[in-house]
């Protein structure tokens, strides 16, 4: 076991495509001379060279639609959008192209593109930079998306996006590149997608998350613990393809379900991940399925207000005191 | 690879190339008709009018080498060799299609003919072309794209996007602009600020580029095998404008209200099967008796096109969600 950074847990399976399929090549802002935006390619371009470590004009639909094309011809393209925010420049070729054209050619072309990038707010960015689109995304048949909280899951579902023939959005969350943790040394080491893991067994109540906010349902579960109340944390990992039956299966055995994310509650995909908790597990709860999402207000920049807008443990342990009494 | 050579055309040649014109005309005229018995649905937009610049083209293409288009795509698809009986059954929405049904009129793929779409998002696959190019350049591939597009799409940013990434990235891609004067019922005058030479808007990005009459499928034909055979020389991009006019309305739900008759009737003479027509007679290529032939041999063409489109079953509902994923 090698402990990493979520950081280097993504370069290191980058570089492992890299160096085993030759078809592997990475695009994006300032990937290559600048060592990417994050810092997550850095030195790939000494050591993979210009033709394979392409930097491009800021030209979100056109670089990102050129990789759709190029995965379209034979390529296992990666392109970097610096952030999230800057998807929606490149929304018409993810959505109306790489999420399209394998069923609309009649499974005649696909799209094996993987689009890393970086969403999240609480970095003072304000309102234009500090967005989390994944769930978005993740309502859009033909993509996948992945939401990685730990290095081992960063590694292992990047490793399994390097076998997937479809496109996929590969969603670090900005404050998250410096989580450590443990990584199996085993190179065959993978994660499956569409499969939730629990990060802390619990018998009275279920948290569910994404992303960071599987980091404040863990934070809130151990607030929980000093008021003797046991909670279970599961990490989605993947928003498309949706693993629910991990979530009834837990939500059965606690009785109570919250769920956690930081985008605008307002429509956010957690309320439709609660919608099939309840319909699935009704006969079971003790109380309605929460929904926990950012406050419905594009994001302020001064500190005091932008820690009003995003989820908190603190949040979560009013809620569950206010619903459950717990 | 075959290089052609802007040589002497063959007179069996030229039949061909007047019989593949007359064979897109009796399909759009023959779509036309199933339209309005209900037998199309969606949009159809009907090449009539701009044959040459399909059939042109294609006869100076490799096989490898790749085609991207707009909707109005029924000509470059019938152009390229794709099987009439397929595309027919595609606007029916018959499991027989191109796309077993998944794609209609706006979206005909054929992987077999490196024919990567029918895209209906305008300006939206330009993109798409850039990235095709990459794949052929990286994979040491000897293949060009060829990408059809029309004058509306030269007012959205993926157009500047991808010239430019074509230009820095030296891509071998033909840009075919078909300036038929009209996006819908926009005149270019009044939607287009670069000027009467449209094709000199491809000079800011340093791509060679020309203007050509789009009715006159031999000077098609000569301006597509040197623009091709720059592109392949030097790995860069190319600009060919062919000015065009569309005899029908936009769509089949368009009642041509922005423009008079007289500029129809204008344009009339320049009918490009017409024309084709005089010149085979004029210079004792052919006779009308053969001229008749090559008629009924299209008419054929379309006929059982459209007979096998009719008779073939609807696409089973059991496969109403594959391919989705790749
Ligand atoms: C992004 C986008 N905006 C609007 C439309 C609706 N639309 C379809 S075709 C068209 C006109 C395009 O004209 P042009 O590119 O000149 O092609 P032509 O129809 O003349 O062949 C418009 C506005 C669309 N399909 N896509
Ligand atoms: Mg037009």
């Amino acid at each position: 076991m090698a402990e990493l950074t979520l950081r280097d847990a993504i370069s290191l399976g980058l570089r492992e495509a890299m160096d085993n399929d030759p078809r592997v090549i990475i695009m994006g802002e300032d990937v290559g001379a600048y060592n990417g935006a994050y810092v997550v390619t850095k030195g790939f371009l000494e050591e993979y060279g210009e033709s394979r470590i392409i930097d491009t004009p800021i030209s979100e639909a056109g670089f990102v639609g050129a990789g759709i094309g190029a995965a379209m011809a034979g390529l296992k393209p990666v392109v970097e959008i610096m952030t999230i925010n800057f998807s929606l420049m490149a929304s018409d070729q993810i959505i109306n192209n790489a999420a399209k054209i394998h069923y609309m050619s009649g499974g005649q072309y696909s799209a094996p593109i993987i689009i890393r990038t970086v969403t999240g707010g609480g970095a003072g960015l304000a309102a234009t930079h500090s967005q989390s689109f994944e769930g978005f995304y993740a309502t859009i048949p033909g993509l996948k998306v992945l939401t990685p909280a730990f290095p081992d899951d960063a590694l292992g579902l990047l490793r399994t996006a390097f076998k997937d023939n479809n496109p996929i959005l590969y969603c670090e969350h900005a404050l998250l590149y410096n989580v450590r943790g443990e990584i199996p040394d085993d190179s065959s080491f993978e994660v499956p997608f569409g499969k939730a893991k629990t990060r802390r067994n619990g018998s009275d109540i279920t948290l569910v998350g994404y992303g960071r906010s599987v980091h404040t349902a863990l934070l809130a579960a151990e607030k929980l613990q000093e008021r003797n109340v046991d909670a279970e944390v599961i990490d989605l990992r993947t928003l498309r393809p949706l693993d629910i039956q991990t979530l009834i299966e837990s939500t059965q055995k606690t009785h109570r379900c919250v769920v956690i994310e930081e985008t605008w509650a307002t429509g956010g995909f957690g309320s439709y991940v609660a919608y099939e908790i309840q319909k699935n597990a009704f006969d079971d709860l003790d109380g309605p399925v929460l929904h926990i999402g950012g406050l419905d207000v594009p994001a302020p920049y001064a500190r005091n207000l932008e820690i009003m807008t995003i989820p908190n443990e603190q949040w979560i342990l009013d809620a569950v005191e206010k619903e459950f009494g717990l | 690879m075959q290089v052609l050579e802007k040589t002497e055309i063959q007179p069996s040649e030229l039949l061909n190339l007047y019989r593949d014109m007359k064979i897109i005309r009796l399909f759009e005229e023959k779509c036309s008709q199933l339209y309005m018995q209900g037998k199309i649905r969606g949009f159809l937009h009907l090449y009539i009018g701009e044959e040459a610049i399909a059939v042109g083209l294609a006869s100076a293409l490799n096989e490898d080498d790749h085609i991207i288009t707009h909707y109005r795509d029924h000509g470059h698809a019938l152009a390229r060799g794709l099987e009439p009986r397929a595309i027919m059954a595609e606007l029916c929405g018959k499991a027989t299609g191109t796309s077993f049904g998944r794609g209609g009129s706006m979206h005909i793929f054929d992987a077999s003919k490196n024919f990567a779409g029918g895209h209906a998002i305008v300006g939206g696959h330009l993109p798409l072309a850039a990235g095709l190019a990459l794949a052929a350049k990286q994979l040491n591939e000897d293949r060009i794209v060829v990408c059809f597009f029309g004058d509306g799409a030269l007012n959205q940013g993926e157009f500047h996007e991808t010239m430019n990434l074509a230009s820095v990235w030296k891509l071998p891609v033909l840009f075919f602009l078909e300036n038929n004067f009209y996006g819908m019922g926009s005149h270019i005058d009044r939607t287009f600020a670069g000027g009467s030479k449209v094709h000199t808007i491809a000079d800011r990005y340093k791509i060679p580029n020309s203007r050509i009459d789009g009715m006159d499928v031999l000077a098609v034909r000569e301006a597509s095998i040197d623009a091709i055979a720059k592109i392949r020389k030097t790995s860069k991009p190319y600009l060919l404008e062919a000015v065009t006019y569309r005899f029908q309305g936009h769509s089949m739900a368009d009642p041509v209200t922005y423009r008079d008759r007289d500029e129809v009737d204008k344009w009339r003479p320049r009918d490009p099967i017409a024309l084709l027509k005089e010149m085979l007679l004029e210079a004792g290529h052919a006779s009308e008796k053969l001229i008749g032939r090559l008629d009924e041999e299209a008419n054929l063409t379309v006929e059982d096109a459209t007979q096998f489109a009719e008779s073939s079953p609807d696409p089973d509902p059991n496969d109403l969600t594959k391919n989705i994923y790749a």
